[in-house]
């Protein structure tokens, strides 16, 4: 299983090398992967059918809990089939979309990845794991959508997908967090039998808010419903992908995963019902205004996951065996619709339905697999549409909350996905041809696979008696069951078997259908000033939060980031002792002030700190930069002989490196600097001053208290005790800089090493603004240059000896 | 930039025999005051002397490598080091020891290894401010 849900990224990192050899036929060879995988989740059916969960555990990070478990029950087989098997197809029709673009094997790696995050998002079975495979979602995702990086409106979109999945993922974390302190397991599956505790707890309604944000950011439903069609920007094998088939259903994956834990309240019942609602008829009636084919199956996407959402909220047996068949159904005709728009972009250059018509000669395959599609959206009986739709409204009918309410929203939506559906199938394929951009012609067959298959499989699927009964057992129920956590028959009927309410509803649905849709136009017009509304919808609050972030980040540059070491020290030293002396003063710290005695302080120490202050007075008087670097460094090598006398060996050997290897340095910059005098003035030196004295005195008495208290530390007697039993070594300094805490020193050469980067990138970037006839540096001009230079500087300064 | 004969002619004595204290000051950490921080030090400090009396292009033949790639080579030996312990089933940074003594070297193990990266890094970083700022000069 590990293999399984791996092996996406490992062929991901052999992808672009695959590409050199298999060119043209990478996509086949490729699609094997997911076609295998899809072969093995297949032979996973029969038993999980039969009530047999399958889990696997891995061992990830013991220390922390946190395990790579996996767990095959009926949900996560359903979506595991649909995501490598529609991966399969997809892989195909990439290779032939992309086919003569440059960058088609990054194609192929962000795909692979993925797909193989996908997996671990529904497989999982622990919630650390889960969440970090739902990341690695939203990052491969950011990465397809801004496929065609170098247009501006793909990176917006992407970047704008990437904010709002991630931020809903990290607020989705806390939740997780919250629910398996709860909980008390990391485990989805021990969460199960915590349900009641976890609901009857007073951190109930947070975790649940926290968790369906996550969901809800990831599944496009209101208001966060808005990035969805932006990321139409992608390539039209993601669109179909990640955007319809996969990645947004994962906020309706967990919804569901999670219902036998967190369902069945009136809260859940509110939100995820409400918010779903509200979503499906958002989606639908913006779709049918759309006339870009992406875009109105986009919205139509939102307006099915609000569907499936709603369902879920409803929670009833049938409510969720209505949700899972129509997670199938609509993951097959909106993934061949979407492959079908990229075969019409494609092919004729065009995709807006205004100007295209009369494809269906040119391009018979896929006219035929999207009239196929459309049916099974439109829920034309034969077709597994049918049988969800009959499914919903039994469900709405049965509804806990306002049945009747929610009905009708039930049937203004699907009155106008079928309105869409026609949009999307007979406008462009039939009725008068227009002149397109290219000439139209079919797309090659790794392009009409995956239409074909996804769209007959809907009549295949719905179209026999046997087949839907097979699907209802061994695929749908299976999956509810693991809803409800209660085993459930399913018995799927092709065709309704008496005239009840729902048949009414039914045709009244196909009726009203295909009337708007002929009097679409008309009526367009008519509702066209509601529109106006959009302009303060959720769209807007995303950018006016991006544009308000950004005013603050520059403000708080402009305040904190003043580009002068002085300033830097300033707002340092001030922090430092506000926070300090605050915490000190309130938490009577200062009490302790009367412990400090003063133990006997020989001569040479006396001697040594009269040196220190000595050398402090002449830095600060001094004329000469010379004298004040070397003023330094005698401070620094007395401290040096302090860390000495007090017992600090190491400490002293590092502090006198470091002083020789600072004056060499100064000295190397000393000829470049400024005129050494004239910088501050009266003013600038009292507030320095006082400045630097709250400082000295902040640290003097802090030091001064802290030895005077009696050391309660576990560590140390720790250290000295383990330094040679654990690691192996006398020197417990060393032991502890590269064995107990070597993790921080591997930390810390890090950023050296990034740190040196800086400022070699920093020093080289100031050599092209050498002046070309002395190899001269030029002053770099800071942005107050009267403060910086009172007099003006000579080239060259010279430097007294 | 004009620098006594004198310092120009005990550099030259001195940078192996500073080097060698390095190398000595780092292998002594484990168990004396010592170890890969100060040793890269001192070494960084006898190339910046070195530089002092010499052009920077005699410098840079001195010491063979790039300071960049000094920084690279031991970030590499430090998480190398810390990731040995992981062929062994042990969490990341498990100290692994060789049971024998070496000659020189004497009890060789993994935070050794660190060490020795966290010397690398040192000198790579300070030989690559202090080139920089002599080239800018």
């Amino acid at each position: 299983m590990l293999l399984a849900v791996l092996s996406g990224f490992v062929l991901a990192l052999l992808a672009p090398w695959l590409y050199k050899i298999g060119r043209d036929a990478t996509g086949w060879i490729l699609a094997i992967l997911p076609l295998a995988l899809f072969g093995y989740f297949v032979g996973f059916i029969e038993p999980v059918a039969h009530g047999e969960p399958v889990s696997y555990t891995y061992t990830w990070i013991p220390s922390l809990n946190v395990t790579l478990s996996f767990y095959v029950d009926g949900l996560s087989l359903l979506f595991s089939l649909i995501i490598t098997g529609v991966g399969t197809l997809i892989v195909l029709y990439g290779s032939g979309y992309l086919a003569h673009d440059k960058d088609v094997n990054r194609f192929f790696v962000y795909i692979l990845m993925f797909m193989a995050s996908m997996l671990g998002v529904v497989l999982s079975n622990n919630l650390v794991s889960l969440f970090v495979f739902w990341e690695l979602t939203s990052v491969t995702s950011y990465m397809l959508i801004g496929y065609y990086h170098e247009k501006e409106e793909s990176r917006f979109a992407a970047l704008q997908a990437l904010l709002v999945t991630g931020a809903g993922g990290l607020v989705m974390l806390a939740g997780f967090v919250m629910l398996a302190l709860q909980g008390g397991s990391w485990e989805i599956s021990d969460l199960f039998a915590q349900a009641n505790a976890i609901q009857g707890d007073a951190l109930y309604l947070p975790i649940l808010i926290l968790i369906l944000i996550g969901a809800f950011t990831k599944s496009a439903q209101f208001p966060f419903h808005f990035w969805l069609p932006g990321a139409m920007a992608a390539p039209a094998p993601v669109s179909a992908y990640l955007h319809s088939a996969t990645m947004v259903k994962a906020g309706v994956y967990l919804v569901a995963r999670l219902s036998p834990v967190l369902g069945g309240t009136e809260a859940w019942l509110y939100a995820v019902t409400g918010f779903g609602a509200v979503t499906m008829v958002i989606g639908a009636y913006i779709a049918w205004q759309q006339t870009d084919l992406k875009r109105i199956l986009a919205y139509s996407t939102v307006s099915a996951l609000g569907i499936l959402m709603m369902l879920l909220g409803l929670g009833s047996e049938v409510a969720v065996e209505a949700a899972m068949v129509y997670l199938v159904v609509h993951s097959m005709y909106k993934g061949s619709l979407f492959m079908i728009a990229g075969a019409v972009d494609h092919e004729t250059g065009e995709r807006h339905i205004t100007r295209l018509g009369g494809l269906l000669k040119a391009m018979p395959f896929n006219g035929a697999a999207a009239v196929l599609a459309a049916a099974s959206m439109s829920g034309i009986p034969l077709f597994l549409g049918f049988v969800a739709k009959e499914l919903i409204y039994e469900a709405t009918l049965d509804a806990h909350i306002l049945p009747l309410l929610i009905t009708i929203l039930a049937i203004v939506t699907n009155i106008l996905t079928i309105v869409a559906a026609g949009m999307v199938s007979l406008k462009p394929f039939f009725g008068p041809p227009i002149k397109t951009p290219k000439h139209a012609h079919e797309a090659p067959w790794s392009m009409r696979l995956g239409p074909i298959t996804l769209a007959s499989l809907g009549l295949i699927l719905g179209g026999l008696p046997f087949t839907v009964e097979e699907f209802g057992k061994l695929i749908a129920s299976p999956a509810a069951s693991a809803i409800l956590a209660e085993p459930l028959e399913v018995h799927l009927h092709m065709l309704p078997v008496a005239l009840s309410t729902v048949v009414m509803l039914s045709a009244v649905t196909l009726l009203g259908g295909i009337g708007i849709y002929l009097i679409r136009l008309p009526l367009g017009r008519v509702v066209a000033p509601l529109n106006a509304v959009s302009a303060v919808g959720p769209e807007q609050w995303y950018k006016w939060s991006l544009d308000g972030m950004m005013v603050v980040a520059k403000w708080q540059t402009r305040v904190l980031q003043s580009g002068y070491l002085r300033y830097y020290l300033i707002i340092t030293i001030l922090t430092t002792v506000g926070l300090a002396g605050i915490t000190m003063v309130s938490q009577g710290v200062l009490q302790n002030l009367s412990a400090i005695t003063m133990t006997e302080v020989y001569l040479h120490e006396i001697i040594l700190v009269v040196v220190i202050l000595g050398a402090t007075v002449l830095v600060l008087r001094t004329a000469s930069r010379l004298t004040a670097v070397a003023g330094l460094g005698v401070v620094g090598f007395c401290i040096a002989l302090l860390f000495v006398l007090f017992g600090a060996p190491d400490l002293a050997m590092t502090q006198f490196s470091i002083e020789t290897l600072s004056v060499i340095l100064l000295v190397l910059v000393l000829y470049k600097l400024p005129t050494f005098t004239g910088f501050s003035t009266r003013f600038q030196r009292a507030r320095d001053l006082v400045i630097s004295l709250t400082g000295g005195i902040l640290i003097t008495t802090l030091v001064l208290i802290e030895t005077a208290l009696p050391i309660n530390s576990r560590l140390t007697p720790y250290f000295a005790e383990n330094s040679l039993t654990l690691a192996r070594g006398h020197n417990v300094v060393n032991v502890i800089l590269v064995d107990f805490r070597g993790f921080d020193t591997m930390g810390e050469i890090t950023v050296l090493g990034m740190a040196a980067l800086g400022v070699y990138g920093l020093l080289k970037l100031r050599l092209g603004q050498k002046s070309p006839d002395k190899g001269i540096k030029q002053p770099v001009i800071p942005h107050r240059t009267e403060e910086f230079y009172t007099t003006p500087v000579p080239a060259q300064e010279k430097v007294d000896s | 930039m004009q620098f006594s004969v004198i310092l120009s002619t005990a550099i030259r004595y001195m940078l192996p025999l500073m080097l060698i204290f390095s190398i000595f000051i780092l292998l002594r950490g484990h168990h004396e005051p010592g170890g890969g921080f100060i040793g890269g030090l001192v070494a960084a400090a006898a190339f910046a002397l070195y530089s002092f009396t010499n052009s920077l292009t005699e410098v840079r033949q001195a010491l063979r490598v790039e300071p960049r790639t000094l920084i690279g080579v031991g970030l590499l030996v430090a998480v190398s080091s810390a990731s040995l312990s992981l062929f062994k089933g042990l969490p990341f940074m498990t100290g692994l020891w060789y049971s024998e003594t070496l000659p020189v070297l004497g009890k060789i193990g993994t935070p050794v290894i660190f060490d020795m990266g966290v010397y690398i890094v040192v000198v790579g970083v300070t030989l690559l401010i202090i080139f920089s700022l002599i080239e800018e000069g």
